[in-house]
């Protein structure tokens, strides 16, 4: 009898197995060519014959290459792991690369699913990128939790002039504050504003930021370069003028190079000292204005004769704190509301009469967080842009629902081979996971794609919210929260479209995926529920969006179309400054006649005229007024001083008196006009030819009346949103404090570009230092409307991707269920069914889908819509028009989409459907 | 057994684990036992042969499906005796019904294809 240890042995040599294993293999084995060998004896086999077959199950099936891989590895990858938690994230490398591949073998699914959800994801990141950066991120600036805004927290009603960004104080006001206050370790003023840097001719702006001394102690900013200002360079009079820069103004005008001691720039006709250079990351405390150049507020002094700084009822400070040790905001604000009565008292406008001082020394200063600094980018675009985000989030949602459609119908065809690797005895779990890996090489594909496009949408997106003469800066960094956002969205993403499926997927039962293979689609039922709920969520979903968008597309066709009470065309606006001259009050009239007569005698200028102020130019005016002889209380009214044919100038009617004429001067009887809102308000709507007005006189003394001796069409004055305002127009003859500034209402037929010069040359032939800016008033008007054309147009592109992804949802999931019911169909034309009659059949179960998703949808947009709205004009949110036009435009869309599939079902050769069965 | 010839190999190896499962679910064999009883009741459609037979039996074990354990009993040689473990009796049930399943669908099909 042979020795069959030794066979074995040798055939173990090479493994290097364990040797006490191996004895036990080798034992093991030995026994079992015994049992064979014996076996085969004891058949009548020869005993060399015998040996011989026996010797060949060693030989033939490579039993050491198999030996090798049950011994080393524990657990093979084609079997199920045990299921521990190791073991199922076990293999999970293995789980992705097969995913990639399987999109590779299909390219155009996989560059679908990519595509739209780079579309979304994108659009997500670019929006969430620019709230971010205009809501939360805190200032670039030491401890910016510590920081502090203090203003009048309710305000009663002020009376004055305006002007900066956030005019929440005057001069002395805030003097006051700082000397009574103890809750602040520090507390800075500042204000912003455009300066121009040319010395005279057309203006070139530079943005400027008026600091108190204390203003970069108290945010905590080291200077690049020199030295910032002090509370030495902030003294009365301003004695040693100087001007700290920002390091992008540096670079931009100074060239970046290194400043000479005592090198100085020219500001408004006067020379200031270049003290030193901000640090590139601080772009000032308001986000979205990088500031250029920092004045102190004394140097107002210099730079005009009626320096807003002495003003009483001049607001134009804002300030920056930081609490002292051991202050709550809570604490803070009881110390406020505290001093309020010293410091209001203290502070009050000798102009105010008795109504003004009572609302004046009523009101209470506050506290608030100033930490991600100021913006009126902030408080113009946070609830457009949250609004949105979420636009663009349900964007997202439907681009998922239909990656999750198209997994359904890929997993339907996919079935076989998950009923045999489930036969095979592969775990749901693992099962689950594979199919999830897939759907995360996807999700991660998009989102790579999504925040690569992000960069260039939310550039584009502040660009977009530019006017004519504002760019927005805003730093918008590729940064960990950033990541952390998309990746989120990523993950989100991916178990939303792919968990869903991937359970479905994974509940096949293999007897009935079997079963139907040969029909290549199965399991069908609870499927295609899970497919149509996905189709009725789109169309709901997507009518929300189309409502949306159609709201704030009428809603900015409503702004676009309303009657402004003026001229939008062949309007161009001069704002003429002559500051710089230091032209005597008295001697600022004539000036202005001059200056008009040049720019009449400009060929192609059809009408020119002068104001004060400009509708929707920024600024305005108000005061209380009280016309005699009736028993309206006195209210606020808005101001505007013109010239003669202002009214022909701008476009706007005179419908009863007469206009101004130059006799309407000083010498004459006080002048005004009024506008129907004012004879609405004040006469309640009767006639105001030859009442009288009265206003407070601006001088301090009691009243000035005012003769009424012409009644205006409504105009806007502030903003194309507004009521009509009571409006009075003073005659600019009759201005006792003419400013150094005023503007030039010009009507042309002629192209801007051209008139542009020809009007510049006319006005510098009276004195090249005048400064001249140029505006068409169609720029003033767009400029109004920026943030009702993005809402319109990126909801409209929202919208009309939602309607598309919608459509092509509902197509894939009728023509589906067209595939599923062949026989039926087949079995019904067999019958005698029309082929109209099977068009209707798919047509009705499409349009229950449909009418499902409309219904729904409704319910929806009516709860959405009212977020949007404060951001609508001339429609309300439930607007039922808009709903209407809404619902038939989806229907319509989705008709056309069911039509093809239904079409196809219709001309189907019943005997090749029914032959399949 | 003549469905499994044009199965794939992966689903051999899957058949062939449920088979060894099933022939130590009652009782315990050794390997040559299981062999031949593979053989016999297949009528020679399905063969093991040493080299194929062990490497299935040690992984088996090495999952903990199965238990080896030498056994000597009077007059009889040494041999090392297989017997199904707890997680291999379930693993059993899952594959088993599994299997049925899916050769009552393998019949279907071919016999309607055969129709």
């Amino acid at each position: 009898m042979p020795d069959w240890s030794v066979e074995v042995r040798k055939r173990l040599e090479a493994l290097r197995i364990d040797p006490a294993r191996e004895a036990s293999i080798v034992d093991e084995l030995s026994q079992h060519l015994e049992d064979r060998y014996e076996d085969l004896v004891a058949h009548g086999a020869a005993p060399d014959d015998a040996r011989r077959a026996a010797l060949e199950e060693l030989t033939g099936g490579g039993l050491a290459a198999a030996l090798t891989e049950s011994l080393q590895r524990q657990a093979p990858a084609r079997t199920p792991p045990p299921e521990t938690d190791a073991g199922f994230f076990a293999g999970l490398a293995k789980d992705f690369h097969y995913g990639a591949r399987r999109l590779r073998l299909e390219p155009a699914f996989a560059l679908v699913a990519i595509l739209s959800l780079a579309l979304g994801i994108g659009a997500n990141t670019a929006i969430f990128q620019l709230l971010d950066a205009v809501r939360l991120r805190s200032l670039p600036v030491a401890r910016p939790g510590e920081l502090v805004n203090v203003r009048i927290g309710k305000l009663k009603g002020r009376t004055g002039s305006f002007s900066g960004n956030f005019p929440d104080l005057t001069s002395l006001l805030f003097e006051r504050i700082r000397a009574e206050q103890k809750a602040f370790s520090q507390l800075a003023a500042w204000s912003s504003e455009r300066i121009n840097l040319a010395s005279g001719g057309e203006v070139r702006y530079a943005e400027a930021m008026w600091v108190s001394g204390t203003f970069f102690d108290t945010v905590g900013v080291p200077p690049l370069r020199g030295r910032l200002l002090g509370p030495s360079d902030d003294m009365p009079g301003c004695p040693s003028p100087s001007v700290v820069v920002s390091e992008r103004f540096w670079r931009r005008e100074l060239g970046g190079r290194d400043l000479a001691a005592g090198e100085t720039i020219a500001l408004g006709g006067r020379r200031f000292e270049i003290a030193g250079i901000t640090p590139a990351r601080f772009f000032g405390i308001e986000v979205g204005h990088a500031f250029d150049i920092a004045l102190p507020t004394c140097a107002e002094d210099l730079l005009t004769d009626d320096p807003r700084t002495k003003g009483r009822s001049s607001w134009w400070l804002s300030t920056i704190g930081r609490l002292a040790p051991g202050w709550t905001l809570e604490k803070a604000n009881a110390h406020l509301d505290a001093i309020s009565r010293r410091v209001f008292e203290a502070a009050l406008p000798e102009d105010y009469d008795a109504a003004d001082s009572k609302d004046f020394l009523e009101m209470k200063l506050a506290a608030s967080p100033a930490e991600t600094g100021f913006s009126d980018l902030r408080a113009d675009y946070s609830n457009p842009l949250w609004l949105l985000l979420g636009i663009s989030a349900l964007v997202l949602l439907i681009a998922c629902a239909n990656i999750a459609n198209l997994m359904i119908a890929r997993a339907s065809a996919r079935q076989r081979e998950i009923a045999i690797r489930l036969a095979l005895g592969a775990s749901r779990r693992r099962l689950v996971r594979q199919l999830l890996a897939e759907s995360l090489v996807l999700a991660a594909a998009g989102a790579l794609a999504g925040a690569a496009l992000a960069q260039v949408l939310s550039r584009k997106l502040l660009a977009f919210l530019g006017t004519h003469d504002t760019q927005w800066v805003v730093e918008m960094p590729l940064d960990l929260r950033l990541l952390a956002f998309t990746a989120g969205i990523a993950v989100l993403t991916c178990v939303l479209f792919g968990l869903l499926p991937a359970i479905q997927a994974s509940r096949t039962d293999p007897i009935e995926a079997m079963k139907a293979s040969g029909r290549g689609v199965a399991g069908g039922g609870a499927r295609l529920a899970v497919r149509r709920a996905l189709v009725v969520s789109q169309v709901a979903l997507s009518l929300v969006l189309l409502v949306g968008a159609l709201l704030f597309v009428r809603s900015l066709r409503n702004l676009l179309t309303l009657d402004a009470g003026f001229g939008r065309d062949h309007v161009l606006v001069v704002e003429v400054d002559h500051t710089r001259l230091r032209v005597p009050k008295e001697r600022r009239i004539a000036l202005r006649g001059e200056v008009l007569e040049r720019v009449r005698a400009v060929p192609g200028v059809m009408d020119a005229a002068s104001a004060r102020l400009v509708p929707l130019g920024g600024r305005y005016w108000n005061t209380n007024v009280s016309v005699e002889g009736t028993e309206v209380r006195r209210q606020a009214a808005y101001f505007n001083q013109v010239g003669t044919g202002y009214f022909r100038a701008i476009g706007a009617t005179l419908l009863a008196g007469r206009e101004f004429t130059t006799r309407d001067d000083l010498s004459a009887p006080p002048v005004a006009i009024v506008t129907e809102a004012f004879a609405r308000k004040f006469l309640a709507g009767a006639s105001p030819l030859g009442r009288t007005v009265q206003i407070n006189n601006q001088g301090g003394d009691t009243v000035q009346r005012f003769e009424i001796v012409g009644l205006a069409r409504d105009s806007k004055y502030e903003n194309l949103r507004e009521d009509f305002q009571p409006l009075v127009y003073l005659s600019q003859f009759q201005d006792r404090d003419p400013r150094p500034w005023f503007s030039i209402i010009v009507r042309s037929d002629l192209p801007l570009s051209g008139l542009r010069h020809a009007l510049a040359s006319a006005v510098g032939s009276v004195n090249p230092e005048i400064e001249l800016e140029f505006q068409p008033m169609s720029a003033l008007l767009s400029d109004g409307l920026v943030r009702d054309r993005l809402m319109a147009s990126l909801s409209a592109f929202f919208g009309f991707l939602a309607a598309l992804l919608a459509t092509i949802g509902l197509y894939g999931v009728v023509s589906y269920m067209v595939v599923r019911r062949r026989n039926e169909i087949g079995v019904r034309m067999a019958l005698g069914a029309t082929r109209g009659d099977i068009l209707g059949l798919v047509l009705r179960e499409a349009g229950a889908l449909v009418a499902a998703g409309l219904a729904l949808g409704t319910a929806l947009a009516i709860g959405a819509a009212s977020f949007a709205r404060s951001l609508l004009y001339g429609l309300k949110p439930s607007d039922p028009v808009t709903l209407a036009i809404a619902a038939a435009g989806l229907a319509a869309v989705a008709a056309a989409a069911s039509l093809l599939p239904a079409h196809r079902a219709a001309t189907l050769d019943p005997v090749a459907a029914l032959r399949e069965e | 057994m003549k469905h499994t010839t044009g199965l794939d190999r992966q689903l051999k190896k899957g058949s062939t684990e449920l088979l060894v499962l099933s022939l130590v679910e009652n009782r315990a064999r050794h390997g040559y036992e299981i062999g031949r009883l593979i053989e016999t009741r297949s009528r020679g459609a399905l063969r093991f042969n040493v080299a194929s037979l062990y490497p299935l039996l040690y992984r088996l074990e090495a999952r903990g499906l199965i238990e080896g354990k030498w056994v000597e009993k009077a007059s009889q040689r040494r041999r090392r005796y297989y017997r199904l473990t707890a997680a291999g009796r379930k693993m059993l049930r899952m594959q088993q019904s599994a299997w049925a399943a899916f050769v009552e669908a393998m019949h279907r099909i071919t016999e309607a294809e055969n129709a």
